[in-house]
């Protein structure tokens, strides 16, 4: 550990919170109604991560694989799980298309930086697969939400348009393709701007943390080119995955628009 | 289930009327023709062979349903009136510009209109351009569900016209056509279907 390294004690971290206490403060004096989630994200976030601290010590003590990819799925899983709870609208089976996506992707492209770009040793090790597994989930969910929900808003508001292109002969494809194209574009516009800007407005987190932890800017700066690859083509293969089946469930292989099968749902997260 | 024992026959050359209240399955039946809607039970034939052994695009491409409230893709009217000649089902039909302007002229529009934007047209002239642009991609049956409705009597009749001229040109062209108006189903039609009182 790098010596000029500072420890954070459970004193610095209430005084950290301090600092969200202020806003909530306001919030409730302008009545702007953010209070209540505010605190309940404030809290969830303290109670995830001194868990998620605890578990990842142990994990990286035990030095086997099962453990790691144990706790992969289940973060993959939770990611594709969130992904679906952020659209107004679903459809059956949405679920499982998310899930997948999210876990092919993901699994895909950190396995592959793992062994053929980084070449850890083990394969498994937890120190690398569990961050570097994080930070390309997390992208992918934002990618995967935003998508889902303009392709599935695009077929509810203008299936009457797509429905007028089939009745003229359109394939469910031809039919479609706009629709596809925008959601796709719609789901990497987070990716794309943070790429734009990296390190111009904003220094990444990984990149922080490395510099905090006393490794050299330029070293940091090249794990971080890997990483943002690595999440760009994450999110993009999980958005278009997830487009494409729900394209398969909301168009049939009839060439119908099954708009019937989409139902919007009133408890949406955020 | 909408219908029990409907048996429809359409043949060639022939105008068929679809009367019936509101809510009797008019729009749902012609959308079921058009391959839009999933067919519970029973079998549509097209030319003597089942719906399902046809290539959906390749049948629509013959059967052409106009909606009553058609909806246009945001651009200019030439390019709504182009856009089903960019599929692949009509891959060599190359766009009828001038036909489609003459169709125009008979309604008493000049070329200028094909420059106008689709997505700030009337209700009445957004049913004009999707009858239209039907009458230019569909080569056997037209399935139209009430496309007269949001037009005054002037743009009817001129419609009415365009559409018998369409049937004329090929003696196999056959239509479907929805309607409340009861002179108009008997000014356009053979035979007049009565939804409700069918079984």
């Amino acid at each position: 550990m790098n010596p000029n390294y500072i420890n954070l004690s459970n004193w610095q971290l209430g005084f950290a919170a301090v600092l969200i206490l202020i806003n909530l403060a306001i919030s409730v004096w302008l009545r702007l109604g953010l209070a209540r989630s505010l605190l309940v994200a404030s809290v969830r976030m303290v109670v995830q991560l001194l868990l998620v601290g605890f578990i990842l010590e142990s994990v990286f003590a035990l030095q086997t694989p099962l453990p790691v990819v144990g706790i992969g799925l289940v973060m993959a899983a939770l990611a594709g799980l969130a992904a679906v709870r952020r659209t107004r609208r679903r459809f059956p089976g949405v679920y499982w298309n998310s899930l997948l996506s999210v876990l092919g992707a993901s699994f895909l492209i950190t396995g592959a930086a793992m062994l053929g770009i980084l070449n850890v040793h083990p394969w498994y090790l937890a120190q690398y697969a569990i961050p570097l597994l994080g930070m390309v989930l997390g992208n992918i969910l934002n990618g995967i939400s935003l998508a889902l929900d303009r392709f599935m808003e695009g077929v509810a508001r203008e299936g009457s348009l797509l429905e007028s292109n089939l009745a003229l002969g359109a394939t469910r494809w031809e039919a479609a393709h706009s629709l596809i194209n925008d959601s796709l574009r719609v789901g990497m516009i987070p990716t794309i701007n943070s790429m734009m800007v990296m390190g111009v407005v904003s220094l990444p987190g990984m990149m922080t943390g490395q510099l905090l932890a006393g490794v050299l800017p330029t070293a940091a700066v090249r794990y971080q080119i890997v990483i943002m690859f690595m999440i760009a083509a994450a999110t993009a293969l999980g958005t278009l995955g997830v487009i494409l089946l729900a394209f398969r469930a909301l168009f049939n292989s009839q060439h119908q628009l099954c708009s019937g099968r989409l139902h919007l749902h009133k408890h949406v997260d955020l | 289930m909408l219908w029990k024992n409907l048996d429809l026959a359409l043949a060639r050359g022939e105008r068929l009327a679809i009367g019936g209240a509101t809510g009797s399955g008019k729009t749902v039946l012609l959308r079921t023709l058009a391959g839009l809607e999933p067919l519970q039970a029973g079998t549509i034939y097209f030319n003597d062979q089942a719906l399902s052994s046809w290539s959906m695009p390749a049948y629509r491409a013959r059967v052409v349903y106009v909606p009553q409230r058609p909806a246009l893709a945001e651009s200019t009217v030439k390019n709504v009136l182009q856009s089903p000649f960019k599929f692949r089902v009509r891959r060599d039909q190359p766009f009828p510009l001038q036909l489609a302007c003459e169709h125009l002229a008979a309604l008493g529009r000049n070329s200028d209109f094909l420059t106008q934007r689709a997505e700030r047209l009337s209700g009445g002239e957004a049913q004009i351009v999707a009858v239209l642009r039907a009458l230019l991609v569909a080569s056997d049956i037209l399935l139209l569900d009430e496309p007269t409705a949001s037009l005054d009597a002037e743009a009817t009749a001129g419609i009415e016209t365009l559409i018998a001229r369409w049937l004329g040109e090929q003696s196999h062209r056959a239509c479907i056509w929805t309607s409340h108006d009861r002179s108009q189903l008997a000014r356009i039609s053979d035979r007049t279907l009565a939804l409700g009182e069918a079984e």
